[in-house]
């Protein structure tokens, strides 16, 4: 009996205002701790919240880009819990009127375009941070509290960690084309929960689930998920059954950990937050909001496919982020084979930027320069590779790189066809295979070349000299 | 000679402004005073000597230059315990914020610092204004001046007894359902609660954000009036502060009675209240027909759930305002503690006394799952309901007049052991609050027993007003009711 796994998301993402959701503190990271907080952020007696108005517009954005109905009387609720990172002991969160409520986004699956449904999107302010010490006492680092948050809640339309994988990039880069995020994972800018449960293939009864807390990588999502769904199974199979809980996943151990059942479970016991006034968003107000919102993935993938003709595979790769996307688009163009240059992004670029969420190195002059000499045949892909690794260091042009470094393809007949020579000497058994019909030997032969050029002879020519000769 | 501290604040001003009178002087009449009656009566918590003899010199320094001066510049007032200031402790009243030192001043403070008034200290209440006879107090327990042996009423009971006692010219005090309005009563001094969100909550340290509201205790009317014309600023640090008060001190208490006309509901006056609380209202709605008002009686509907809505709401915010104190960031930490768990259920048990920790767990049982719809829904609807009652007489009527507490002045431990039967005298004083209006309560009668009896004037929303001229046009006529002998 084989099983399928129904998975939820909850997104939380950091919203980067200048200043926190309800006090004027700054909320750059990485300060010292307890350097960005006043009376408000710390909670202390009589110091109360004025909401930000920016971090409304930027839940509307989120709202309106994930195609959500919009609340237009909003309200502010209190969830009441204990915890030294909470300095009031409740967050100002929304519970009954969110922001926006309804919405979906759709994502590119082995089976085509699916849409993934949002419950809402709601505005609520970040905890502090607990610095637990070697010596064994606790540290608190109020400067992240009140920092202002969008949660964004999905159906549990996910069956895959692919799809949850799938989904969490294009949300977050659409959250980054909004511009309302640095959506940095590491920094925890972006950060997300997975609720869980699994269920025979066919039913429609949805399993217990579970849910796992606080992953910060697409690759902690993907081992987090694989890893829930064999253990729920492993439960199954063996009788037992699922238990409602919170789950810590360790990245360390690649596994992850019961942290509270349903029983311990907190009652949040929201209310509306006396303190705060409704959130008053009118038709108007959400109409001029809708039409000012900037290119959006979705945008660029249409564009991308009408105009330059690219695979849509391709398209949605260069919408995983923000940077790669314009990059594209800039140098796009300037060249006339598009696909080379996608290809040479994806292929070459992405990686990088996933990696390090840092900008790209390369101008788009340059890599458009790059591109055409590949697309004209003047360099191959390896010294392409090549020149694109040396270019991070070192202020020269692409053009220069190659000079200097000697990597023009070598296509002189005379110069390899003496070459050739002296390698099918120093390789009789090689002749004698390619002569018995062992085509492939033929690559034995190209190979050697290779590394006596380093890289530079062209291929093309190579082969047909080396069939000449041996034929 | 009579004392200079039994005098107006007008006429404190006007010495002060001719020269007859240093601010210092003024001031050091007010601390003999205090040093002459705050043994007996236990009012202030701290009390500021030196802060307040520096501000009156800076005061008459800038007086004698010729600068112009705010007419409370150089008056010596005093601070309700639950308000933010930084030169000064803000406790309120309670054990888990003994010494606690506020970083900031609150906006009904910077008010004060802007027209240079001077601060003579903090003064007692209910532990985090919980309670009507400031009994609940964890320092002291404060006397009422008319008679020692009786409570100020609470929970600004402090503020009211340092006015009656003559022992600040005016204090601050905060009313979330009757704490101004009471103790003035009890005391025989004026209490204003303004409409809700007209003075700044910023700095109040929260009993229940959705009820509570600042406001000022004096001696007279006009007093009370200045005060609120200086501290009625909108203040953007509370986004439920409303608009600045746009009428001068002179307009708030020149509109005519002559016409006005006034709701009496009838109801109030049926059961349960004293007769000496009854004959002072039915005698003060003579009194404003006198002056040209025309009085008509009228049912309140609703009265009987704005009691029980008012302590699910005030309870409920309360037990989420309460939360913070925690003892990880400031104020009581319990001696000795293994776990997290048991640092948060000592430090709270042992610093909240019992009146709050009772308000906790019933706002804390109203706001659970399953319970929520029941009680804290249910409040909510009745306070629409409530709000509607009202609306539905300003449609009508100028003012309502009602009583402010179903008795005098009673005895200390009088009430305080059974929750209920204290509960049960904020009746009168709580509609208003849920409602968010204004409300003023002067003295306007004595009982047999000579304890001062006050009376209610209810306003519209926003119409202090109102409800002031009103109230000065009664003290002018000087128809005091007495009980006969």
């Amino acid at each position: 009996m084989s099983y399928e796994c129904v998975i939820g998301l909850e997104v939380h993402v950091e919203l980067n205002t200048k200043s926190k959701i309800f006090c004027g503190c700054p909320t750059t990271f990485g300060s010292a701790p307890n350097t960005q907080v006043c009376p408000v952020c710390l909670g202390l007696p009589g110091a109360l919240p004025v909401l930000n108005k920016e971090v409304v517009e930027s839940a509307l954005k989120a709202g309106l880009a994930l195609n959500c109905a919009i609340t237009e009387d909003g309200k502010q609720d209190r969830k009441n819990y204990f915890y030294p990172d909470l300095p009031k002991a409740y967050q100002i969160s929304q519970s009954e009127k969110p922001i926006a409520f309804g919405g979906h986004l759709s994502i590119q699956t082995e089976e085509g375009a699916k849409l993934i449904g949002i419950t809402r999107v709601h505005i609520e302010e970040d905890a502090g941070k607990l610095v637990h010490e070697v010596s064994g006492g606790t540290l608190i680092d109020y400067n992240r509290g009140g920092v202002p948050l969008i949660e964004i809640v999905s159906e549990p339309d996910m069956r895959s960690a692919a799809e949850a994988k799938a989904y969490l990039q294009k949300l977050r880069a659409t959250m980054q084309f909004l511009g309302i995020s640095s959506c940095k994972m590491n920094e925890g800018a972006f950060r997300c929960d997975v609720n869980l449960s699994v269920r025979k293939v066919g039913s429609e009864q949805l399993g217990t689930r579970t849910e796992m807390k606080n992953l910060n990588s697409f690759a902690y999502v993907v081992k987090a998920i694989e890893s829930e769904m064999k253990r729920q199974i492993e439960v199954i199979e063996a009788g037992g059954q699922i238990k409602q809980e919170t789950r810590r996943w360790d990245p360390a151990k690649g596994q992850s950990f019961a942290m509270r059942s349903k029983e311990d479970a907190h009652d949040y016991r929201y209310f509306p937050d006396p303190d705060l006034m409704p959130i008053l968003l009118s038709k108007e107000k959400i109409a001029d909001a809708k039409a000012s919102l900037p290119k959006l993935p979705a945008d660029y993938i249409h564009s991308f496919i009408d105009q330059d003709q690219l695979r849509v595979d391709m398209a949605e790769q260069l919408v995983k982020d923000k940077l790669i996307a314009e990059f594209y688009e800039k140098t796009a163009q300037m060249v006339t084979d598009k696909e080379t240059l996608a290809n040479l992004i994806i292929g070459e670029l992405m990686k990088t930027v996933e990696e390090t969420e840092e900008s790209l190195k390369v101008s788009e002059k340059e890599m458009a320069v790059l591109v055409d000499l590949l697309a004209e045949d003047k360099i191959n892909l390896s010294i392409a590779k090549k020149v694109l690794s040396m270019i991070p260091n070192t202020e020269a042009s692409v053009m220069a790189i190659i000079d200097q470094h000697d990597l023009w393809p070598i296509t002189d007949v005379a110069t390899l066809t003496q070459l050739a020579d002296e390698i099918i000497e120093q390789m009789p058994q090689v002749v004698s295979d390619y002569k018995a019909g062992k085509t492939k030997a033929l690559g034995a032969f190209i190979g050697q070349m290779m590394r006596k050029t380093s890289g530079k002879a062209d291929p093309t020519i190579c082969e047909a000299i080396f069939k000449e000769i041996v034929g | 000679m009579k004392s200079i501290v039994y005098e107006t604040i007008t006429k404190q001003a006007a010495l002060l402004r001719s020269g007859e009178m240093t601010s210092e002087a003024l001031t050091l009449a007010y601390l003999e005073e205090i040093e002459r009656q705050e043994k007996e009566i236990d009012a202030f918590l701290y009390i500021d000597k030196e802060g307040a003899l520096k501000k009156a010199r800076e005061v008459d320094a800038k007086l004698s230059r010729g600068e112009s001066c705010h007419p409370l510049a150089g008056i010596p007032m005093a601070i309700k315990d639950n308000i933010c200031t930084t030169d000064m402790p803000t406790t309120c009243a309670s054990k888990m914020l003994e010494g606690y030192r506020s970083p900031f001043d609150a906006g009904v403070v910077n008010c004060l610092r802007e027209v240079d008034a001077v601060i003579l200290g903090k003064l007692n209440m209910d532990e985090f204004a919980m309670g009507a006879s400031t009994e609940n107090s964890y320092f002291k327990k404060t006397k009422n001046p008319v008679d020692l042996e009786r409570v100020p009423g609470g929970s600004s009971g402090g503020s009211a007894a340092a006015v009656a006692a003559h022992m600040a010219a005016y204090t601050l005090g905060s009313d979330t359902g009757g704490s101004i309005r009471q103790p003035a009563s009890f005391c025989g001094i004026v209490g204003l609660k303004p409409t809700y969100g007209r003075l700044s909550r910023n700095g109040l340290i929260a009993f229940a954000s959705s009820l509570d509201q600042i406001g000022p205790m004096g001696k007279t009317v006009s007093d009370v009036a200045m005060v609120y014309k200086a501290l009625a600023k909108h203040d953007e640090k509370d986004s439920t502060s409303g608009e600045s008060e746009s009428f001068t001190v002179e307009q708030l208490l020149d509109k005519s009675v002559k016409g006005m006309k006034v709701a009496l509901p009838m109801n109030f006056l049926s059961e349960g209240l004293d007769a000496g609380v009854k004959e002072t209202v039915l005698h003060a709605a003579k009194v404003f027909e006198s002056l040209g008002a025309s009085i008509e009686t009228v049912d309140f509907n609703g009265i009987d759930a704005a009691l029980p809505a008012y302590y699910l709401l005030s309870s409920a915010e309360a037990s989420s305002n309460l939360a913070r104190f925690d003892g990880v960031k400031y104020g009581y930490r319990t001696e000795t503690f293994t776990t997290l768990e048991e640092l948060y259920k000592k430090t709270r048990g042992e610093g909240f006394g019992s009146e709050v920790k009772r308000r906790i767990l019933l706002g804390t049982y109203a706001l659970s799952s399953g319970y929520y719809d029941a009680y804290y829904q249910k409040a909510l609807k009745i306070r629409t309901m409530i709000a509607k009652t009202y609306d539905a007489l300003f449609e009508k009527y100028d003012f309502i007049l009602s009583p402010v507490a179903p008795s005098t002045a009673y005895r200390f431990g009088e009430h305080s052991k059974n929750p209920v039967e204290m509960y049960l005298g904020d009746i009168y004083t709580v509609p208003i609050n849920i409602a968010g209006l204004p409300a003023i309560s002067i003295n306007a009668g004595y009982d047999r027993q000579h304890l001062p009896v006050g009376i209610q004037l209810i306003g519209k929303a926003y119409d202090e007003r109102t409800i002031l001229s009103a109230a000065n046009a009664f003290e002018a006529s000087k128809k005091i009711w007495r009980a006969e002998q």
